[in-house]
């Protein structure tokens, strides 16, 4: 039982990682029907920039403010630098001018701070607190759980309550229509990209200092289990993203937990069939009548 | 645009460059193929004299390449199906032509029927898993298959680590292979030997797509990649086709794995890593999605850019601390550019450029010759 | 007919392209085999080697091959060997055994490379090792304690370098049965040969009852609580680990804030502490205690000559790069190839290299002899033990000796030589 607790402590907490890195892959989805491969790069590179401010000042807080800054600005000039040159007609395109980002920026970042893991510091302690004897949350897990529901909360009030949210929505179904009613598409494309990689830049922040620590590669592997992840839960739900992160994160502890972590990734594959064979278009998808 | 259309090449393709509805010439189809075909293995053979054992390796690397770009193309340009999950397949391919040629090894047998056996088996072997991945697929669209195929990429190579009982967890599996037979002399290069082995694979599988994608069934691909509610009115079983489709590119990408193991004589899990799937299918659209001449721009692209970025970062001469950070990173930024210079400057791929600028200069000509 | 024109075109370009991209790099594949041996002028010898510069596995490993350069380098400015200076050439596989057999060929058959000189990783280097064989290039000190080296009669022309993992794994064990008999031994070890040579080593010594816990992790996934949390619940107090440097520092942060304290073992591959303290960074207090080994003198005893020399090399010749175990690694390699070099005389042949590796007899940095005689093609035979006190690693007790099979663990008692003045080898 003890056992069975601390493995879904430990999931949960890595799944709300991935909840929010899912959520930012949804938010691009959802802004400009693409699938950006480059986000775990985009948010490795906003890391490194909170390492550098951190280690001139001495604070992570100013440091951590910097990174979700410049995952702000770095979304908006791949969208307005590069992505707005590359032909949508087919989805492909933008796909592998993301993989080109992803070659680029890691060899970039290799080039500035080297091929060595540098330490990320945590804020908190991520000693656990033992609560009857069974290990259960660390203050560090609670400050992770506290910024991802911060962000999820913030998106959702600000797609459906504010102006600009609607305006975002408005672009991203209807931009012809959109731009007839005056509405800045272009503008509310770059946005959906700033937003998308400053959520991208908050879950590197967050999942770092649990990791290996900060490495041009860093993000590689939560890229793919955020991917898993907003499919499981459907790429156009917001929702979908935060249910399909703690989903997977749960299922990745309970099974190197109780099975091996070597099969893990086939656990991963399982749970990707059993959800997409049921429901093709994730646990999430909008119920749309079928066209024929 | 809705997830169901993902990965249409662009719609701007010229009428005629692509396919044309009608080919008036279809009773020669398959001779002008065979043409091609035996054109290409002159070349092939004469190039394989011309130039240094290295450069002989490289291209029968690229011939291997060209198999799974080649089906990748088929599924992704001509069937509308994304698949992340081409290096999975081509590990298939690969471990089993490396059961097979151990069994044949173990059992002392010998002779030159003994690799297009394996090589026959690696391709049964990739269907049926392509078969069982393809049904998954055929339910699914755009994202939803790219993450599907995605964990496809990601269990293989750690199945094999996981069974490593069977698969010599990440080290892997040596493949004998028999050298060159005795009758084209004592002294024949190695690496010619695989080139030729490598390019009459590939070129029979190519000829086998060609006339595939011109027949009947290439038809369907294309009803279902451009609008499948048109298809299933015209009587096209969808799911059928796309099942078909998949099954097609596995044996092609099992086939292309399969030679890359054999020009290895080895195989590891490490090789055929989500990295490769990656790879595969950035080389087959900025090769030019949908064609076969752009799979094999993608293939030699896959073979040629990071020798060449790596010749370029030599040329350079950097002091030891500079050259340390630049070592390795240089290449890799600079096939990260051209990735996306490509892409926007061109988004048909190489062969779309080609085939404009190829346009541009017929124009001139037609005047005078009609 | 357009089409079939376009298509023709297009496929003959093609093929012009090639050709010409073939026949342009003949003129300089050709340069450096003027003589009879591959790689080998009067002025020059060119070497090879593939290590993974960029990629997830390159961190600490992309150190070792500059610094190798390095000493060759150092070696050139001092007169070279016998009058020749080494090229070292470094072909980046980013630990991918695909990439791997590309660069390989390229050093090979394109450079003409006298030799392939500590290739790294074990799934990388097993896919040439066939290769280079049938082409007769000497392969020389392996980056990796795989036992796949050591096969004389399968492949004559591959040495190692590292200590076999069950060595270490023997060594380690030996240990814990001296000094910490009585208490609860775990294991956690990679999921491939590393972690079970490892293991069986330490099963050797203890017996395979001993090792109350056994666990294993994968690189591709970068949790390793569930494991740990194995442990602590099994109440283990020492823990054996086999594991590279990312994931020692992993698993012993992990159990920090598990609150699980046992007494680490660790693997040399993974007990670099400079490296550890890097990606500890804050929390580098937590590897106070933990025992690791090694075979090389020790990055930060500034009182070892061989140190001395190496940190003044890495200062003239290798941009001053931060000096490490790796560092260390690099420069003893170069070393004792330079040894190899000097001991197969002027007129340096293939044949000749492989059996002055093969006499063997190398005095060099290393703490523990070199094993290589003409049935033995495995590298160094031992370790010592080192423990972190205060923040600083350092050597304690004596050398150990031993072999991957049943023998037993012996004290290694020689002095350890200091090195030639100038610090270039001198014809043993």
């Amino acid at each position: 039982m003890d056992r069975f607790v601390f493995l879904t402590i430990d999931g949960l907490s890595r799944g709300a990682v991935y909840a929010a890195f899912a959520l930012a892959l949804v938010l691009i989805w959802r802004a400009a029907r693409v699938v950006n491969f480059a986000q775990g790069a985009m948010a490795v590179a906003a890391a490194y920039v909170a390492y550098t401010v951190a280690a001139e000042t001495g604070s992570y807080w100013l440091g951590f403010v910097v990174a979700i800054v410049a995952g702000l600005l770095l979304g908006a000039l791949v969208d307005r630098a590069v992505m707005r040159f590359v032909d949508h007609t087919s989805p492909l395109n933008p796909v592998i001018v993301a993989l080109g980002l992803v070659l680029l920026i890691q060899a970039v970042l290799g080039m500035l701070y080297g091929s060595e893991f540098r330490p990320a510091e945590a804020p908190f302690s991520r000693s656990a607190l033992t609560v009857g004897g069974i290990a259960v949350l660390s203050p560090y897990d609670l400050f992770v759980f506290a910024a991802i529901g911060v962000v999820v909360v913030g998106l959702a009030w600000m797609f459906s309550r504010t102006p600009v949210g609607l305006r975002m929505r408005a672009a991203a179904f209807a931009p012809e229509v959109s731009r007839l009613l005056g509405v800045n598409v272009g503008g509310m494309l770059t946005l959906g990209w700033a937003l998308a990689s400053g959520v991208g830049a908050l879950a590197a922040m967050l999942v770092i200092p649990t990791e290996l620590g900060l490495h041009p590669h860093a993000m590689d592997l939560v890229f793919v289990s955020a991917f898993t992840a907003a499919v499981v839960g459907g790429l156009d739900s917001p929702p979908g993203a935060v249910v399909g992160g703690l989903v997977v994160g749960l299922l990745l502890s309970y099974v190197s937990g109780y099975a091996g972590s070597d099969l893990t990734p086939l656990a991963v594959l399982v749970l990707l069939l059993a959800v997409l064979l049921v429901r093709p278009g994730g646990l999430f998808a909008p119920v749309v009548a079928r066209r024929v | 645009m809705s997830a169901t259309q993902a990965a249409v090449p662009p719609k701007q393709r010229p009428a005629g460059a692509g396919e044309r509805p009608v080919d008036r010439r279809r009773g020669s189809t398959l001779l002008r193929h065979l043409a091609f075909a035996l054109a290409a293995a002159l070349v092939l053979v004469a190039v394989s004299y011309a130039v240094e054992p290295f450069r002989n390796f490289q291209l029968a690397t690229v011939a291997a390449y060209l198999c799974a770009t080649a089906g990748l193309t088929v599924l992704t340009g001509l069937n509308g199906q994304l698949s992340l999950g081409h290096g999975a397949l081509m590990a298939t391919g690969a471990y089993t032509v490396a059961f097979c040629q151990n069994a044949f090894a173990d059992r002392g047998m010998t002779g030159g029927w003994l690799l297009p056996v394996s090589l026959g088996a690696a391709i049964v072997s990739t269907v049926a898993v392509g078969a069982v991945v393809g049904v998954a697929a055929a339910r699914l669209r755009g994202p939803y298959l790219a993450g599907v195929t995605l964990a496809v990429a990601v269990v293989v190579p750690a199945l094999a680590v996981t069974f490593d009982g069977v698969f010599n967890g990440e080290q892997g599996l040596s493949v004998p292979v028999e050298p060159p037979p005795a009758s084209l002399g004592p002294y024949f290069p190695y690496e010619r030997w695989q080139l030729w082995l490598a390019g009459a694979a590939t070129l029979l599988a190519l000829l086998l797509l060609a006339n595939l994608i011109r027949s009947r069934y290439g038809r369907t691909f294309r009803a279902v990649r451009d609008d499948e509610v048109a298809a299933r009115l015209a009587g096209i079983h969808v799911a059928r086709t796309q099942v078909l489709a998949f099954v097609v590119s596995a044996a092609t990408a099992g086939l292309g794995g399969a030679l890359l193991a054999v020009l290895a004589q080895s195989v590891s899990p490490g090789a055929f890593s989500l990295t490769l799937s990656l790879f595969l299918l950035m080389a087959v659209v900025i090769g030019g999605l949908g064609r076969l001449a752009g799979a094999l721009w993608g293939a030699v692209l896959l073979v040629a850019l990071p020798d060449l970025t790596h010749s370029v970062t030599e040329l350079l001469t950097l002091s030891p601390a500079v050259a340390q950070r630049l070592e390795g990173n240089l290449p890799l930024a600079i096939f990260g550019i051209t990735l996306v210079v490509v892409m926007i400057a061109a988004p048909g791929g190489v062969q779309g450029l080609l085939s404009r600028l190829g346009r541009a200069l017929l124009a001139r000509w037609p005047a005078r010759r009609s | 007919m357009h089409r079939t024109a376009r298509r023709g075109l297009a496929i003959a370009s093609t093929i012009a392209l090639l050709i010409t991209a073939a026949a342009c790099s003949g003129d300089d594949g050709s340069g450096p085999g003027g003589g009879s041996v591959p790689g080998v002028t009067d002025t020059e010898i060119v070497v090879g080697t593939h290590m993974p510069l960029t990629g997830p596995a390159s961190a600490g490993y992309s150190k070792i091959a500059p610094a190798t350069k390095a000493y060759f380098d150092y070696v050139n400015a001092n007169g070279g060997v016998h009058g020749r200076k080494i090229t070292y050439k470094i072909m980046d596989d980013g630990y991918n055994p695909a990439n791997t057999q590309q660069v390989v060929r390229q050093l090979v058959l394109q450079d003409k490379v006298f030799a392939i000189l500590n290739g790294l990783g074990t799934p990388t280097h097993t896919g040439v090792l066939d290769f280079l064989k049938s082409n007769r290039v000497p392969d020389l000190f392996v980056a990796s304690g795989s036992r796949s080296w050591d096969q004389p009669d399968k492949y004559p022309g591959t040495f190692g370098f590292n200590p076999d993992y069950t060595v270490e794994g023997k060594i380690l064990a030996n240990y814990a049965k001296a000094d910490l008999a009585g208490q609860k031994l775990c294991f956690l070890g990679q999921d491939d040969d590393f972690g079970r040579d490892s293991l069986a080593g330490v099963e050797k010594v203890l017996g395979a009852s001993a090792v109350a816990v056994k666990q294993t992790y994968v690189t591709s996934n970068t949790n390793v609580a569930p494991q740990i949390g194995a442990f602590k619940a099994a109440g283990c107090q020492v823990v054996v680990l086999a594991t590279v440097p990312g994931f020692t520092a992993l698993s012993i942060g992990t159990a920090a804030r598990l609150g699980f304290k046992p007494q680490w073992l660790v693997s040399n591959v993974g007990a670099d502490h400079p490296t550890l303290a890097k990606q500890l960074g804050a929390n580098a207090p937590l590897l106070e205690g933990m025992v690791g080994t090694n075979y090389l003198p020790m990055q930060n005893d500034t009182a070892n000559p061989w140190i001395q020399l190496f940190t003044r090399i890495n200062k003239s010749h290798n941009g001053d790069a931060p000096f490490d175990g790796n560092t260390v690694y690099g420069m003893s390699v170069g070393y004792l190839f330079v040894q190899a070099l000097l001991g197969a005389g002027k007129d340096l042949t293939r044949e000749k290299v492989l059996e002055a590796v093969q006499k063997g007899g190398f005095q060099g940095p290393g703490l523990v002899p070199l094993r290589f005689s003409a049935n033995d093609h495995s590298g160094y035979g031992g370790q010592r033990l080192s423990r972190v006190s205060g923040g600083v690693q350092s050597y304690f007790g004596p050398a150990y000796e031993t072999d991957e099979a049943d023998g037993p663990v012996k004290e290694y008692t020689a002095t350890p030589v200091a090195p030639p003045a100038n610090g270039v080898p001198t014809v043993s």
